[in-house]
């Protein structure tokens, strides 16, 4: 249904399918990666002339939410540099074919943890900590390096990749948000998987790896939980891997029906909200408070934060649903109605980061001649100066991008609700919080 | 043939709202002098209004460290030496909201430290409001005839 298959076009379906072009992007992204950690342990202090902080927290915070995530959906997974390390120790390999034997422990991980609480839980202290992450180098070479090294862990002791899948703070929300984007790989035809013997896409053949996110192809029905890894294309002996141009957001369809799914909609919805204020606002009192770690005025935020997240938007949310009647329960329509958070928390982000990127984007050029600050100027643009980009169009971009959510979201409000209810209260509060994003921003 | 009508009576309201000049309440110019406090990372006042028309001049008092002042919008910024104080004039003869802020390096919150001056009222803040609730209104009925067609659509392929 309206889907063009892409991996029909030959150099696409090689490319994807052949190991050394991903082997070459994963050397580059690893390399920058570890490059990433040493600048910001022992590069200059000053974070807006630092690469470990212009590199992550503005370029690749850049192209990850205004570009990867909303067309390319888990596209940053399929490269991401985190896990190699681990996966390569797991598998006593790079490139071999793999080995049945387990080199590690190899253990399943526990039921009680199979779920996104972990990783609502690894984006909040994370975001709990983000005035001063994205300010000093120090602290984002040390969560940069732990992130690998948590990685590296966990992959000898669970088997596949269970950092990706129930910890890295990134990861759950690019996989929330990857259920907008117009890119999807899923099996071609089901009869296919049924008849197929050994399902080598989950449990892994002569010709690669079982599924390291533990999906089972057969039975993917959104983007979620898929990290793009291309395995599957590998192993999957009856060409039955398919990767879809569709329609945007089609996932959406699809009601969430889990309550750490809805409550990673609230938590990416409301830290929009509260970074716009915080980050972006005029109120010198709040940007103290979220810098100083560790003293009474950052508890208080933290406590605001989290009941703004947890109280607040989910309560609110529930008291409007609640005037309408439905058949299903509460907790079911919240669940469903949460779905509809998704497009315009998106587009939150889009319209925070825009206003974050665009004035911070000259420090690329200065900290890309000089990235450990040490006086080099290898392009000439060391000491290009500040200045903000696109000051004229970034407000009208803004407001499109809210619109657009906010209209996004009342579609899906329409397409998840239960047949004969109404979706007004759900469109109400997406107009009150777009109109509040609307006054924190402009 | 009705769709293509309804949406294109919402574009043009859409326009009417974002680009419609709205009737400025004359005030005669006046001079207008803000002494202006910075800090690590924040200033204070940090919210100024004036109207547009007015000569505003910024002084600007640095408590700590060197810290500067640009405004968004009007390209212009001021730098001021611990201890000491700077000058800014310029005449807001472009009406909205801007956001001002620092653009001296002064420590880790730098790229936060930020103002907001308003110049006249906020217009596109509340056409962007406008807008939000015109395509909230526009929604319904266009998404009802959205609905309704696609019904259509799969009731001729099943038949
Ligand atoms: S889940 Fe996190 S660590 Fe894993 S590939 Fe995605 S971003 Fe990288
Ligand atoms: S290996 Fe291919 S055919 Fe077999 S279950 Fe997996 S996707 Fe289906
Ligand atoms: S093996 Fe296939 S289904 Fe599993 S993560 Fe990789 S691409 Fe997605
Ligand atoms: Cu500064």
């Amino acid at each position: 249904m309206n889907r063009i298959e892409l991996t029909r076009i030959p150099f696409i379906k090689n490319t994807l399918k052949s190991r050394y072009p991903q082997l070459a992007v994963f050397i580059v992204m690893l390399v920058g990666y570890i490059f990433a950690i040493l600048a910001g342990l022992i590069g200059t202090p000053v974070g807006s002339h630092n690469f470990s902080i212009v590199f992550v927290w503005i370029a690749w915070w850049a192209i990850l939410i205004l570009v990867a995530v909303p067309f390319f959906g888990r596209g940053w997974c399929a490269v991401c540099p985190i896990p190699l390390p681990g996966e390569w120790l797991q598998r006593g390999a790079i490139l071999a074919p793999p080995d049945k034997r387990p080199k590690w422990l190899n253990l399943r991980v526990p039921k009680m943890f199979r779920n996104i609480w972990m990783q609502n839980i690894s984006f909040l202290l994370l975001a709990l900590f983000s005035s001063a992450l994205l300010t000093t180098p120090n602290i984002t070479g040390i969560v940069l390096a732990a992130m690998l090294f948590v990685a590296i862990g966990l992959s000898a002791i669970f088997e596949r990749r269970a950092f990706c899948r129930y910890l890295c703070p990134v990861g759950g929300f690019i996989g929330l948000y990857s259920q907008t984007a117009p890119i999807e790989l899923r099996i071609k035809d089901k009869q296919v998987c049924v008849k197929c013997v050994g399902k080598p896409c989950y449990n892994g053949s002569d010709a690669g790896y079982g599924c390291p996110w533990d999906v089972f192809p057969g039975g993917m029905t959104k983007n979620t939980y898929c990290g793009l890894c291309m395995e599957c294309i590998r192993t999957c002996p009856h060409d039955n891997i398919a990767v879809n141009l569709r329609p945007f957001s089609a996932d959406l369809a699809k009601p969430t029906a889990r309550l750490d799914e809805a409550f990673k909609a609230f938590i990416m919805f409301g830290a929009a909200m509260i970074y716009a204020g915080v980050l972006l606002g005029p109120w010198g009192t709040l940007k103290d408070a979220a810098y100083n770690v560790g003293t009474g005025a950052w508890f208080m935020y933290a406590v605001i934060f989290l009941a703004i997240i947890f109280i607040v938007l989910p309560g609110l949310f529930t008291l409007g649903i609640m005037t309408t009647k439905g058949r299903q329960s509460l907790k079911q329509r919240f669940m469903s109605l949460s779905t509809a958070l998704i497009p315009l928390g998106l587009m939150f982000w889009v319209a925070f980061s825009l206003s974050f990127v665009l004035t911070n984007a000259s420090y690329i050029l200065a900290a890309l001649s000089d990235p450990l600050a040490l006086g080099w100027n290898l392009f000439g643009t060391a000491n290009a100066a500040w200045q903000p980009m696109l000051t004229t169009i970034l407000a009208p971009a803004q407001t499109l991008a809210l619109v657009v959510g906010l209209v996004w979201s009342a579609r899906t409000a329409q397409k998840v609700n239960e047949a004969g209810t109404s979706t007004i209260p759900v469109i109400v509060y997406c107009f009150v919080a777009t109109s509040i994003m609307l006054w924190l921003l402009l | 043939m009705r769709l293509h009508f309804s949406l294109l009576l919402l574009v043009m309201a859409g326009l009417v709202v974002a680009f419609a000049p709205l009737p400025v309440p004359a005030v005669a110019p006046q001079e207008r002098t803000f002494e202006v406090d910075a800090r690590q990372y924040a200033y204070s006042p940090s919210e100024l209004k004036v109207n547009a028309g007015d000569t505003v001049t910024i002084k600007l008092v640095s408590t700590d460290v060197v810290h500067g002042l640009y405004v968004d919008g009007y390209d212009i910024s001021v730098e001021a030496d611990p201890g000491q104080s700077a000058r800014l004039t310029f005449v807001a003869d472009k009406p909205g909201s801007f956001r001002f802020r620092c653009n001296v390096t002064c420590g880790a919150m730098h790229p936060f430290m930020i103002g907001k001056i308003t110049v006249g009222t906020n217009d596109w803040l509340y056409r962007s409001i406008g807008l939000a609730s015109l395509a909230v209104i526009g929604f319904f009925p266009l998404s009802s005839f959205l609905n309704q067609s696609k019904k259509k659509d799969e009731r001729n392929i099943a038949s």
